[in-house]
């Protein structure tokens, strides 16, 4: 009994520190889950998962149908990521489904999905979920007669050479890329309504989705520039999410491969699919991008403390510290777009908060004419960055009764009546009164 | 010699007829105290309804922070993201009154909780009321009536329904400030006593601030005292009422900060001012009268008059073209609800809401008031036998609280005190009647010649009667003469003899007026036999019909007595479950409750100051899920509370209020059209019913789940199987429902994590979905 009670505290102790691997203060992923259709693209597709190993990243590789695959474990999440190439599965193994894999992203975790020309209905479901429709025709793969890459052996132009990318550092990495990414798959669509998924890399105006075997019977339903061929997805909680058309895209083969787009004399010596496998993989497992925003505070001009409640027409300042992730470090977060709103109902100050070079951004301004429960707002959303949403409720309270002025200027003749008038008819009752 | 004898008699009949008057006030006090307890002893020791909890939580506040920080208070929790100045806006009478009772028991070691305080405020308050209502009267018409009149308010049910226990609300006090003020206005007009007058001032001060119906007070003494200046009743006595409490009480009104300077500019004060004036013209005029020759008197009449009667019409001339170049002809609706009682329910639908807003059905007199609507006719008669200053008062009073009663089903409150006065001198006088002739035919019959006992208080009354008479009598005879003293106490005693007199005069008259004995004994027995009516008919109300806490209920089956405690147990868990900052939106009746027992921060609350802000709610309850969810949500939202009586058959639920959120909703928001939600203008929530009604949020949180109940869907408050009893909530989940139901509540899902592609299956379902997004953005959100 002892015993049990010394290991119990002795537990509690180190709670905290076991607790340590999950807490929020590295947002990088650590622990991710691979899930292959064979393990042959372990080594078909060595230099993508070397490069995440030599990251720091723990993969744990498993055959989709492995029975023993299981995503938690007391309530605990076992993986902060999960790579699906496995495209062709059509059901996992255990007790693995559809539904847990969305309730691991849910949960705040990120996937990357590759498909190919062989996704399962399972697939295509999880990319639908997410927002990314792949071409219903599970025979279609995207071709593009101009825009392919000169290769010796395919005539058919399924591998297909795109250097359209999303304009975006945060994504891709501040080093732009050269070659263009060498791509063979099927290609899916994004709702334009849908605010949370980007178009990293989008076929050419010339590509159509259909399959390359058979003629056509009907126009191929997706064509040209909407077809996307690797979408990212930010999920409301930050989750990432990576959907590629393509399983090859990662391979060792197209890494390696060089690269000449058709109708374009440069060759490239290395396509650019290394490059933007990697960097968008720093992306969706929050090696950048990743911003939080700690010590919010406001407090009145000349005090520091923050109170309970603001007068009408006081002065404030407000503070806020953003940084933002490396991968390995906090650094401080300097921009020069990030707003306050003062907010009720409608934002009554809005203000463009300046930021120093540690990260503090520091503003103030006066509390408007109007009482109420106001609330400090930023909302910050930048493409590519996880989005700050900070509310902070804060009343508003008029004049106390003794905080008006006690005497008026401009009342001053109304004082003098007043007196006057009383001063007279104490005059005119003692006159009355007394004298006859 | 005989002279002596009698006064020694008389001296001695006095002094055992104060001891005996105070012995029955004091009875009184306790009986109007008692009759309220049924409350406590039926359920328990609780705050009642909904504006009590918020007088409660003002209450508690003024307890724990004191006086200044009261005045200031800037509330947050309630009408968010507005708030609301309580300091400013609420009538802190009550809350000062209670808050100094538990200081006071507190600082002499009487622990008692601000509840307990609040619980029993009210009852306490009903006792002074009683005894005001006998210093009243006995203004009016002598001790006797005085009595009769306190007896008959200590237990009258209109007066009980907002003064049980646990009714702690400002009608609690202000009735009894009221009558007080009325006491104070009528002593000084039959004294013409400064000090009086003085005191006037002070309590119409309290009853300005404990509740709004003090207008009632600054538009009926002015009313009085015109009347009397028209009659020619005329005195410097009606002066001396009337002009200092105009001026102190307008200067203590505007103290008030609810008041504040509506004491001087809206159009509720300006009867008073009107009449100030006129009564300084009159005054004037008689004073010049009296230095006149009645010749040069006339003369100068003629010149006045026709000078102003030009100045008049100049004046009209210019009020007219003033009047009609303002664009509502100078009528404000307040105003024109007074006058046109069906004005607010057909224009302003959030006045209309409220039940006692409504005008009253016939039975709710009988109800309310019950014999003294029969009692009341003998009254007036009776103050006409004579007609004095303060029983022209009391015809006044009781004739515009009748037509303000008819306005209004919650100004039968004001119509109470007056019934109760003018019965209490009906009976009495009609007692006075019978028992004088039954003790002037006693002696023939029994040749003795000892009054009986009982009879005293009356005889008693008849003397005082007639001091009163021979007092006024002998004031006004003064102040005709131009004495500027004050009766002093020389001169009462002197008055006194007189009144010996007089009386004895006035008996050996009256003994011409008897009926026959057995006529009388009869009458005396059928009056008792009404007044046993009444009384039982009082403690029946009492017991029954207004002791339900209505926080609590309980329903009588063959299977015994069933106790819903719904509401607590959700406010209960709302502030166990719930963050502290959490808002909670419901119809603006559970505001006050939400607030100050779950303790979190509600969205409109009974306090309608804001119609745009129930509007929205409204708006949002009577909107699809989508747009009801934007529009919570816009207003940082977390719980939606919704009362539902359908399983237990508890019928004022928030479904059979809905018709009320729609029409305000719509009467701010026009894309809410009642007709949406009608079947050929018929109500209803069974198959017939809209679509529009079966998709609205409060169809849908009412009935989510209901099927499961009894497989049916049946409503029994509505008698009907409900219309659509199978559905889905996407917006909304459902986090807590209480044991029987009656309060369900919900918690807004947030939005969702990611956003859906489009394939063939959820083509439609998104594509309608984003539409309905769209559309919400535009034009149904008021906040966007």
């Amino acid at each position: 009994m002892a015993n049990f009670s010394i290991f119990f505290f002795t537990s509690i102790l180190l709670l905290p520190l076991l607790c340590q691997s999950f807490s929020t203060a590295n947002p990088t992923d650590k622990r991710i889950l691979v899930l292959l259709d064979d393990l042959a693209i372990k080594s078909s597709h060595s230099i993508f998962f070397k490069s995440l190993q030599q990251r720091g990243f723990k993969l744990d590789f498993k055959l989709a149908d492995d029975p023993k695959i299981s995503l938690h474990r007391y309530g605990q999440y076992l993986y902060d990521g999960l790579i699906l190439f496995s495209p062709s599965i059509n059901k996992f193994g255990g007790s693995f489904d559809l539904a847990s894999v969305l309730e691991f992203v849910d949960s705040g975790h990120d996937l990357i999905l590759a498909a190919d020309s062989s996704a399962s209905d399972l697939i295509r479901e999880i990319a639908n979920e997410c927002g990314a429709d792949f071409d219903e025709d599970s025979s279609a793969m995207v071709i593009d007669h101009t825009s392919y890459a000169v290769s010796n052996s395919e005539g058919d132009h399924t591998l297909i050479a795109s250097d359209d990318f999303i304009n975006s550092n945060v994504i891709l990495g501040s080093k732009m890329i050269e070659a263009p990414v060498l791509f063979k798959g099927i290609g899916h669509t994004l709702n334009p309504v849908n605010s949370q998924v980007l178009k990293v890399l989008s076929a050419s105006s010339s590509a159509y989705s259909a399959n390359p075997e058979t003629k056509f019977t009907s126009p191929p339903s997706l064509t040209g520039s909407r077809i996307s061929l690797v979408s990212v997805v930010q999920a409301r909680n930050n989750a990432r999410i990576l959907i590629s058309g393509s399983l090859d895209l990662f391979s060792n083969r197209l890494f390696r491969s060089g690269v000449q787009m058709a109708g374009s004399l440069t060759k490239y010596p290395k396509s650019g699919n290394e490059q933007f496998a990697t960097e968008l993989s720093k992306w969706v497992f929050h090696e950048r991008g990743h911003l939080k925003a700690v010590n919010v505070r406001h407090n009145k001009v000349g005090e520091t403390d923050e109170p309970a409640m603001y007068r009408i027409n006081d002065d404030l300042e407000y503070f806020v510290e953003i940084y933002e992730w490396s991968g390995t470090s906090w650094e401080p977060y300097v921009s020069d777009d990030v707003q306050v709103q003062f907010y009720m109902m409608s934002p009554y100050v809005l203000k463009t908060i300046s930021a120093d070079q540690k990260g503090l951004y520091y503003t103030s301004f006066k509390v408007p004419d109007v009482y109420g429960v106001f609330q400090f707002k930023v909302e910050y959303h930048r493409l590519g960055y996880t989005s700050l949403n900070l509310a902070k409720q804060i009343p508003v309270r008029p004049f106390r009764h003794n905080e008006y002025e006690r005497f008026l200027t401009a009342a001053f003749p109304y004082y003098g009546s007043s007196f006057s008038t009383m001063a007279g008819f104490f005059v005119f009752t003692i006159i009355y009164l007394y004298n006859k | 010699m005989e002279d002596l004898e009698i006064e020694k008699g008389s001296k001695l009949r006095f002094a055992f007829g104060n001891v005996l008057s105070l012995f029955i006030l004091l009875l009184i006090g306790v009986l109007a105290f008692s009759i309220r307890l049924f409350s406590v002893i039926k359920y328990e020791s609780v705050i009642h309804e909904f504006d009590p909890y918020f007088n409660y939580r003002v209450t508690q506040f003024l307890t724990k922070n004191g006086i200044y920080d009261f005045w200031n208070w800037f509330d947050d929790r309630t009408w968010y993201p507005l708030g609301r100045v309580i300091g400013g806006t609420v009538y802190p009478g009550l809350t000062l009154t209670a808050g100094t009772l538990w200081w006071i028991l507190n600082s002499l070691n009487i622990p008692l909780s601000v509840e307990t305080v609040c619980v029993f405020t009210a009852p306490i308050f009903s006792a002074f009321a009683a005894w005001a209502t006998y210093l009243l009267t006995k203004e009016v018409k002598g001790t006797g009536a005085g009595l009769t009149a306190a007896v008959l308010l200590a237990m009258v049910p209109s007066y009980i329904s907002r003064s049980v226990a646990g009714s702690y609300d400002n009608e609690a006090v202000a009735i009894f400030a009221l009558i007080f003020t009325f006491y104070l206005y009528l002593k000084t007009l039959n004294t013409g006593s400064l000090f009086y007058a003085t005191l006037n001032a002070l309590s119409y001060f309290y009853m300005v601030c404990s509740w709004g119906g003090y207008t009632f007070i600054i538009n009926l003494i002015p009313m009085h005292a015109l009347l009397c200046i028209v009659t020619g009743r005329y005195s410097s006595r009606l002066y001396i009422a009337y002009a200092p409490l105009i001026v102190l009480g307008t200067l203590l009104a505007s103290l008030v900060p609810v008041v504040g300077f509506n004491a001087v500019m809206t159009s509720e004060h300006f009867a008073s001012f009107l009449v100030f004036i006129i009564i300084h013209v009159v005054a004037l005029v008689y004073y010049i009268k009296g230095i006149l020759t009645p010749k040069m008197f006339k003369v100068a009449v003629t010149l006045v008059v026709s000078v102003g009667m030009i100045v008049c019409f100049a004046m009209v001339a210019v009020l007219v073209a003033l009047v009609a170049s303002s664009p509502t002809k100078g009528w404000s609706g307040r105003s024109l609800s007074l006058l046109d009682p069906t004005y607010a329910s057909k224009y302003i639908p959030i006045i209309a809401s409220v039940s006692e807003h409504q005008p009253p059905t016939w039975p709710s007199y009988f109800m309310d008031i019950n014999v003294l609507a029969f009692l009341v006719p003998a009254g007036i008669i009776a103050c006409f036998l004579p007609l004095s200053d303060a029983s022209s008062f009391v015809v006044l009073y009781i004739v515009t609280s009748v037509y303000f009663s008819g306005v209004m089903v919650r100004l039968m409150l004001v119509l109470a005190p007056a019934a109760c006065i003018l019965s209490g001198i009906a009976l009495s006088e009609a007692f006075d009647v019978f028992t004088r002739s039954i003790k002037c035919q006693l002696p023939d019959l029994l040749s003795d010649p000892q009054p009986a006992a009982g009879d005293t208080a009356s005889e008693n009354s008849a003397v005082q009667n007639d001091i009163v008479k021979v007092d006024k009598h002998s004031t006004a005879q003064k102040s005709d003469e131009g004495l500027k003293e004050r009766p002093s106490k020389k001169n009462r005693k002197k008055e006194k003899e007189h009144v010996e007199k007089v009386s004895v005069k006035a008996r050996k008259e009256k003994r011409l007026l008897v009926l026959p004995l057995e006529t009388s004994v009869i009458a005396i027995l059928l009056l008792v036999l009404l007044g046993a009516f009444y009384v039982v008919h009082c403690v029946w109300a009492a017991a029954e019909a207004y002791s339900a806490p209505s926080i609590v209920l309980t329903s009588h089956s063959h299977d015994g007595l069933h106790v819903f405690d719904d509401f607590r147990e959700a406010y209960a868990w709302l502030s166990h479950n719930t963050e502290v900052d959490d808002k909670v939106a419901s119809w603006w009746d559970y505001g006050y409750q939400t607030t100050a027992m779950a303790n979190r921060t509600v969205i409109v609350d009974n306090n309608t100051w804001n119609n745009t802000h129930i509007a929205t709610v409204g708006t949002a309850m009577s909107s699809p899920e989508k747009a009801a969810w934007d529009i919570f949500d816009s207003l940082d939202v977390k719980y939606v509370l919704v009362v539902f009586g359908g399983l237990v058959g508890y019928p004022s639920d928030d479904i059979n209020k809905f018709l009320w959120m729609v029409r305000i909703g719509g009467g701010v928001f026009p894309h809410i059209k009642e007709p949406d939600y009608l079947r050929d203008g018929q109500y209803r929530i069974d198959s017939q019913a809209t679509p529009t009604m079966l998709n609205c949020l409060m169809y849908k949180l009412s009935y989510y789940r209901f099927v499961e109940t009894d497989g049916k869907g049946f409503d029994r408050v509505r008698r009907t199987e409900i219309g659509k009893k199978h559905f889905k909530l996407t917006h909304f989940e459902e986090v807590f429902t209480t044991h029987h139901w009656m309060v369900r509540i919900y918690k807004l899902k947030s939005p969702k994590n990611r956003i859906r592609g489009k394939t063939k299956k959820s083509k439609l379902k998104t594509s309608t979905a984003a539409k309905l997004k769209k559309v919400d953005q535009g034009k149904k959100n008021p906040w966007h």
